[in-house]
């Protein structure tokens, strides 16, 4: 019999709740954190600003990145913004309880209430700590902090850096983690996959990581483990993600026990560039930031063949000004995204097969004057002229409907430790506070809440509680357990020897994820996608090539390993979407929509986070973790 | 209609750092005009693979020109012949149908060959840690608008902070000297107030830093300007030679 922790939410008020849950947390005496060692896996916003703060408390800090630099972590693509709580004009509000509100709703209230409100009272607190940091975000004439509007907001409260926030923020935690690396305080071990974890009657006490360049496998022994690995997306192999990012550490981690929370959340970006080769390996994003001055329109009729420029006003449809008329283009991305894709379906889209829209930057450009719209997105076009070979300040630009982000990820409680005691999670790599559907300019927030003001102090409140009496030899055994689990796993894959090089297998695995699961579901492709996945396991694991190189470096056993995990998770994905019968935010089940194509949400049965549990060789467990809201009760999303 | 093109590509191979390396030229057909350099890379792994050979190492990640992980000549250029351009964003509509293109690993002793067109820049990284950072531990920081920011000042900061530590100014130099890299960094903290308390202490110390990992000196030669894909002007080198002597006038 198994059943799902306690998610440890706080009780009485909300608002003010994490101060009161903090200030009660027990402590650690400094002179013991200097003999408490903790691993973390990831170097992007969370995983650098965590480590940094650790290390400034005075606990011993292993970073792990497969990168050569922390400095390449994924989170430096970020492009539009990160939000915070910002007093609102001549009304004596501080923003916390809009923005509170506006990410809940935003994710259709498949999110824990309390986790929103305290994302929204320390976001301010963020941009202190970056721009002290020396953050260069864009400014007003009075020298002040400039913000700008994003999608699902009807409010201006996103802090920016240009097309290049994310970019900023990340060097902003790198160089307070180099801080501390120059202080002893953090050892930075690059060029490393994390593929195992280590445990010791169920706490999880170290990682195995295989060295990149040299093919060592190492043991990593600590007192906690936090993993700030990042999303699934490329389980589509075509999205707005780095090549590399993968899921296999949370994936190792599930299935060594730790739960997996809404695997099916994944947000398809309206904003992308679209496929245009067989060969092309991303998707590449163009800032939802734009959808502030750019209007999305298509032909209104159908298959209409000619020139952008040639179509007059009256022939073009502003579709989402249309349906939307409060939100128009800011509707959120889900929104967006299933317009947009309903639309090109129906013989109206653009470009290479009729799956583009176009994003006209045209009034803007005519109002505002083109050095302006170059201030503000001046890398972003000069990106998408590189990319598509036309200039956007003269042709509308062509955009498509993207994998991006994934908001599921591995279950943690309030204090962000997984089901696994001793195992944080932190970033886009656990389940909090995004529910079914991110808001824009939230996922930066929500890393470096994450890293810099909550798990800093629920670790060292974990650790406070713990003895460490284990004996050394249990440890050495686990790790040698684990050790051996891993070497079978490399061995295992190599001896295939095959015919086929492992992308094959990944853009296969990607065509039937965005087919059978992508912007919209039903039951029966989740079902013949999961026959197809399953097909596609055995094929890969009985043809797969790759080269036999002991010693060296040998990307395509990085790739294999992380496309044989995404195989995994990819069936737990529509297991999950399969089981959840209703439509909420970005999960939309063609089964439950309205007369007039929205989502249709069933908070009786579905108002919950559903927590998968592995099973070797049989069927996932569902455990379910029912929400409930006492300050803002579920309604339904309205962007008219 | 998609244009396709053909191309001979020179790619220097090597298997590690101690074993010896040489060209191989590879001839490839029938490619996309759509696809990026990185993309017909991916390509020809692909044969190689089928074809049981190793196939060719290069560092790349996010391909969209930010995460400065890519990065080699392409005949003699870092990053290839497109202005302001990493070699992911290189697409194949601006090369020549039929031309050979010579790919080779940045070459200076700072960034020593891991293998084929991997090298190891871990020197940026430590460049950074002799300095390159604003001294504020978390939590423990004014509220944000306690800093006025004129918005030239943040834009000019803003600028030299878009460095992607990809290398390519140090692999153009003929002294393989980091001084726009390292005046970069130095230039986007010593611009803003936040970064004031130590600006002359972390000029002179990432400046000691670039002669201890092996950097050469600038002798004002601006290829590192012309190969930054960022387009990080050289002037902030002068600037940060000032820094440094203001430093020795104050400390010395």
């Amino acid at each position: 019999m198994t059943h799902l922790p306690d998610p440890c939410l706080p009780v009485g008020a909300l608002s003010g709740s994490w101060e009161r849950v903090r200030d009660g947390l027990p402590s650690i005496r400094p002179e013991k954190k200097d003999g408490l060692k903790i691993v973390v896996v990831g170097a992007g916003l969370s995983g650098s600003s965590v480590s940094a703060t650790l290390a400034e408390q005075g606990y011993r800090v292993t970073l792990i990145t497969y990168h050569d630099s922390p400095r390449r972590a994924h989170s430096v693509a970020a492009q539009g913004g990160i939000n915070a709580a910002r007093p609102i004009r001549d009304s004596g509000l501080d923003g916390i309880d809009e923005l509170f509100k506006d990410t809940l709703r935003g994710g259709d209230f498949r999110a824990r209430e309390a986790s929103c409100r305290r994302l929204a009272e320390i976001s301010s607190s963020i941009i202190d700590q970056c721009v002290a940091q020396g953050v260069p975000f864009a400014r007003e004439y009075s020298g002040e902090l400039a913000t700008r509007r994003f999608g699902g907001a009807l409010l201006s409260r996103t802090f920016y850096a240009r097309g290049q926030t994310g970019q900023q923020l990340l060097y902003g935690a790198y160089q307070s983690l180099m801080r501390q690396v120059a202080n002893k305080r953090v050892e930075l071990l690059p060029h490393r996959d994390v593929i195992e974890l280590i445990k010791v009657n169920g706490v999880v006490r170290g990682v195995i990581s295989r060295n990149l360049l040299n093919g060592e496998l190492e043991a990593h022994k600590a007192n906690a483990v936090i993993l700030a690995t990042g999303g699934y997306s490329n389980v589509y192999f075509l999205s707005t993600n780095s090549i590399k990012s993968n899921a296999s550490v949370i994936w190792r981690a599930h299935r060594q026990g730790a739960f997996f929370a809404n695997p099916c959340f994944t947000q398809i970006h309206p904003t992308c560039i679209p496929s245009g080769d067989d060969f092309q390996s991303k998707l590449t994003l163009m800032s939802e930031s734009l959808r502030n001055d750019g209007r999305i329109w298509l032909p209104k009729k159908a298959h209409d063949e000619r020139n952008p420029s040639n179509i007059p006003e009256i022939d073009r449809d502003y579709f989402l000004e249309r349906l939307y008329p409060s939100y128009g283009n800011m509707v959120p991305r889900d929104v967006a995204s299933r317009r947009a894709k309903e639309l090109c379906d129906s013989g109206f889209g653009v470009g290479v097969g009729g799956r583009s829209i176009y994003l006209d930057l045209r009034d803007a450009i005519l109002m505002q004057g083109s050095d302006v719209i170059k201030s503000k997105y001046g890398n972003l076009l000069e990106m998408y002229e590189r990319i598509v070979g036309e200039d956007p300040y003269l042709m509308p630009m062509r955009i498509y409907p993207a994998p991006h982000y994934t908001m599921g990820g591995l279950w943690v409680d309030y204090n962000l430790m997984s089901n696994l005691p001793g195992l944080f999670v932190l970033g886009e790599a656990n389940c909090t506070v995004h529910g079914a559907n991110r808001l824009g300019a939230n996922a930066l927030l929500q890393c470096l809440g994450d890293g810099y003001f909550i798990a800093p102090y629920s670790i060292a409140a974990w650790l406070a509680t713990q003895t460490f009496t284990s004996n050394w030899k249990q440890i050495d055994n686990a790790c040698k357990d684990a050790l051996s689990t891993a070497r079978n796993r490399i061995d295992g894959l190599i001896k295939v020897n095959g015919e086929v090089p492992v992308d094959n297998f990944h853009r296969e695995l990607g065509d039937i994820m965005i087919k059978r699961c992508g912007i919209s579901r039903n039951k029966n492709d989740l079902r013949t996608g999961l026959n197809e996945v399953k097909t596609l396991q055995n094929k890969f694991h009985s043809q797969v090539r790759i080269p036999p190189l002991e010693n060296s470096p040998n990307p395509e056993l990085e790739k294999a390993m992380r496309v044989a995990d995404f195989l995994e998770l990819a069936q737990l994905i529509l297991v999950d979407a399969h089981s959840r019968e209703e439509s909420c935010g970005a999960h939309f089940r063609e089964e439950y929509q309205s007369a007039e194509g929205e989502a249709v949400r069933d908070d009786k049965h579905f108002a919950h986070i559903a927590a998968w549990e592995y099973v070797e060789g049989g069927k996932s467990i569902k455990h379910l973790e029912n929400l409930t809201f006492k300050e803002f009760p579920p309604s339904t999303r309205c962007y008219q | 209609m998609i244009k396709r093109i053909s191309l001979t590509l020179r790619i220097w191979r090597q298997e590690s750092h101690c074993s010896e390396g040489k060209f191989e030229d590879y001839f490839m057909k029938d490619l996309s005009t759509n696809l990026s350099l990185l993309e017909a890379l991916d390509k020809l792994n692909h044969q190689l693979i089928v074809k049981g050979q190793r196939p060719v190492n290069f560092d790349h990640d996010c391909r969209e020109g930010i995460c400065g992980s890519c990065g080699f000549l392409v005949n003699g250029q870092a990053h290839g012949p497109q202005n302001a351009t990493t070699c992911c964003q290189l697409y194949l509509r601006k090369l020549q149908d039929e031309s050979t293109l010579t790919l080779e690993p940045w070459r200076t002793k700072t960034f020593p060959i891991i293998q084929d067109l991997v090298v190891d820049r871990s020197s940026l990284d430590r460049l950074i840690v002799s300095g390159g950072f604003c001294s504020v531990d978390t939590g423990k920081v004014p509220d944000a608008n306690e800093f006025k920011v004129s918005q030239q000042q943040a834009f000019s900061a803003f600028q030299t902070a878009t460095c992607i530590g990809c290398g390519a100014c140090i692999a153009s130099c003929r002294n393989s000297s980091a001084s726009l890299f390292t005046a970069a960094k130095i230039a986007h903290l010593g611009q803003l107030p936040q970064g004031q308390l130590s600006r002359l202490k972390r000029a002179q110390a990432m400046n000691k830093q670039m002669f201890i990992e092996g950097f050469g000196s600038c002798s004002n030669n601006l290829d590192c300007e012309a190969s930054c894909p960022k387009e990080i002007s050289a002037n902030w080198i002068s600037w940060m030679n000032n820094e440094v002597r203001q430093y020795k006038k104050d400390f010395s």
